[in-house]
């Protein structure tokens, strides 16, 4: 019998905490299916979040390290200069990236670092139990906007690829979404783009995955992909924000 | 011998941190302490290391959190409400032991205060700002040369213990100049180096995933965090063995005993020969290491003293420990002034004999 899908040596086996339907664990699965197949498994090095992702690196088959709330571009900035031949990516969500880590994630970008951060936008803190993030869209019921989201009270959701884009030292920067075969394909397209753009190094690239968060949404796995195809995509537009020139990496 | 060479307080420290082997420099401009990263920005890149502006005293911690758990030795600096920003990542770095050396210019408070030198963050160097258990070795020079062999062997040390070692200097130490002898240049690491000497940090593991490394704080299992509290814990039992450094002058037959570290020590080592003259005895406790402090150093005083003195340019921060120190023995007494007024030598003499006058001596 020929298998479809296997474990990828990237993945430890083991039990993960996530929730049923989170989609950390595909986001996981194709970023270290990437470094299984260009064979730097053992030449990566991880910065995790303060998050539900916090614990990723009991995950992830490759050197990991906590970082503190937000700081993880400024963490992997500095292990980039000690292992300059390593891929080093940080892995981030929304309340760690478009919160409380805005100016590591700016700067980081700003200086053009030789670095690959893929950030996890699921509108919503998980680990803390389902407040209001940056990304949490207009309307939205979360436990400290509980009548829904409103402009007035706390601003627009913030689109971080639009920000980022904007940044001559990002160079590649890409939203993609984690609710269909055919999407994920894409997303595995774009985590393979991005580690390219590191290994020769161009500069900063940022892949935003739009996410879900079934328990904070309240509800099932297959209505938050139904959310997350009807609500977010309207507001988070998938697609290449920024690419090198020429476009050939 | 080699020779000397004239340098700034700042300029001196940084050097001294490079000739320690720090190829991995992470700053952001903060007065009395520019020259630092200043320096920096010029040496390092043509020297084969590596300098980071970076936005905020928040990013150049977290910068030598990251190149410190990376194998790299590291060295950062700011000044007192800079290092305010710092304290996080200390109690993160000492959780996930991670090793940096840091250095604090320190300046006068609270909040913006002002840039004249200051010993108000005695407590912020030694009691620290950041959560939880945890302990920071601090070393206070008092002089250039002192300075520039304490950054030079904590580039060391902190490897040692993989924690966290810090330096206070304070402005006027910054921005002086003296004569130093600059030890020699420690070879920087390699990166392909680091496996060897550093077997726990993030390299990437290469073809054996055995050898898989993780650096963490999170430990939400209460059990597994005291075990790791401990353990540490242990380390600073150590270090309180290992690491105490203190100058005294003169306590067996003194009159009078005054502590003081750093400037302030400096200054107060002329007014004990200007007391010297007038007859009065005085001895004099100058802690290097302000943690671990050399708590054994007061039991050398004799029943002759009238009275101990804590001279301070803060309103008394380490008089706590000096009180610790004497437990009981002697009367303690704070000579303070703050807000970046540094007295001179006459000033702190007279103040020492109006003290030791109202002890009835």
């Amino acid at each position: 019998m020929n298998p479809v899908y296997t474990l990828t040596k990237g993945m430890l086996p083991v039990e993960t905490i996530y929730c049923p339907g989170c989609t950390h664990g595909i986001s996981h699965r194709i970023i270290m299916e990437v470094l299984e197949e260009v064979d730097m498994l053992g030449k990566t090095i991880g910065c995790g979040p303060i998050g539900c992702s916090v614990l990723a690196h009991r995950y992830m088959n490759v050197d990991m390290l906590e970082c503190p709330h937000g700081r993880a571009p400024a963490v992997a900035s500095a292990i980039k200069r000690v292992h300059p031949d390593n891929f080093v990516f940080t892995y981030q969500g929304d309340g760690d990236l478009a919160s409380i880590g805005t100016a590591e994630i700016i700067h980081a970008a700003a200086r053009g670092e030789k670095i690959t951060t893929f950030f996890i936008n699921n509108a919503i803190y998980g680990m803390t139990g389902g407040q209001m993030a940056p990304t949490t869209l207009i309307g939205q019921k979360s436990t400290t906007s509980q009548s829904g989201r409103t402009v007035e009270q706390a601003g627009a959701p913030m689109r971080i690829c639009e920000l980022i884009a904007n940044l001559d030292g990002a160079v590649y920067v890409e939203r993609v979404a984690l609710n269909t075969a055919g999407n994920i394909s894409k997303a595995k397209r774009a985590v393979r783009r991005a580690y390219d753009i590191q290994e020769k190094r161009l500069g900063f690239s940022l892949i935003e995955f739009v996410s879900s968060c079934p328990t904070h949404w309240g509800k099932s796995p297959v209505e938050s992909m139904q959310h997350l195809k009807e609500k977010m995509l309207p507001y988070y537009p998938l697609g290449v924000y920024k690419e090198p020139e020429g476009g050939e990496v | 011998m080699s020779k000397k060479v004239l340098m700034k307080g700042n300029e001196a420290f940084a050097e001294a941190a490079i000739r320690g082997g720090c190829r991995y420099y992470f700053g952001y401009p903060i007065t009395p302490q520019n020259e630092i990263p200043e320096y920096m920005s010029r040496e390092l890149p043509k020297r084969d290391g590596y300098f980071i502006q970076a936005e905020s005293e928040l990013a150049a911690v977290y910068m030598a959190y990251g190149a410190g758990a990376a194998g790299g030795k590291v060295f950062i600096t700011s000044s007192s409400p800079g290092i305010a920003l710092m304290q996080e990542g200390f109690s993160f770095m000492c959780s996930a032991e991670v090793p940096t050396v840091a250095l604090t210019v320190s300046r006068c408070g609270p909040g913006i205060g002002g840039i004249q030198p200051g010993q108000a963050d005695y407590f912020q160097a030694t009691r620290g700002g950041g959560n939880g258990d945890y302990k920071v070795p601090v070393f206070a020079p008092s002089n250039l040369q002192e300075g520039v062999d304490l950054v030079y062997e904590s580039m060391d040390l902190t490897d040692k213990w993989r924690n966290p070692v810090f330096i206070f200097a304070d402005g006027l130490l910054g921005q002086m100049m003296e004569p130093v002898v600059l030890p020699e240049q420690q070879k920087f690491v390699e990166p392909h180096e680091i496996r060897a000497l550093k077997p726990w940090a993030l390299t990437g593991y290469g073809d054996d995933d055995t050898k898989r490394n993780t650096i963490i704080s999170l430990r939400i299992q209460p059990e597994d965090l005291e075990k790791h509290v401990e353990k540490i814990f242990k380390k600073y039992e150590q270090m309180e063995k290992e690491l105490v450094r203190v100058e005294t002058t003169g306590i067996e037959d003194a009159d009078v005993v005054i502590v003081a570290f750093g400037t302030m020590a400096r200054i107060t080592k002329e007014a004990v020969e200007i007391l010297a003259e007038q007859g009065i005895k005085t001895g004099l406790i100058r802690p290097i290491s302000l943690w671990p402090f050399p708590y054994q150093a007061f039991d050398k005083i004799t029943s002759k003293t009238k009275v101990v003195i804590s001279a301070e340019l803060s309103m008394g921060q380490m008089i706590q420990d000096v009180k610790l120190g004497v437990n009981g023995r002697f009367p303690v007494r704070l000579l303070s002034r703050t807000g970046g007024v540094v007295p001179a030598s006459l000033e702190i003499a007279e103040r020492t004999k109006k003290i030791l006058e109202e002890m009835g001596g």
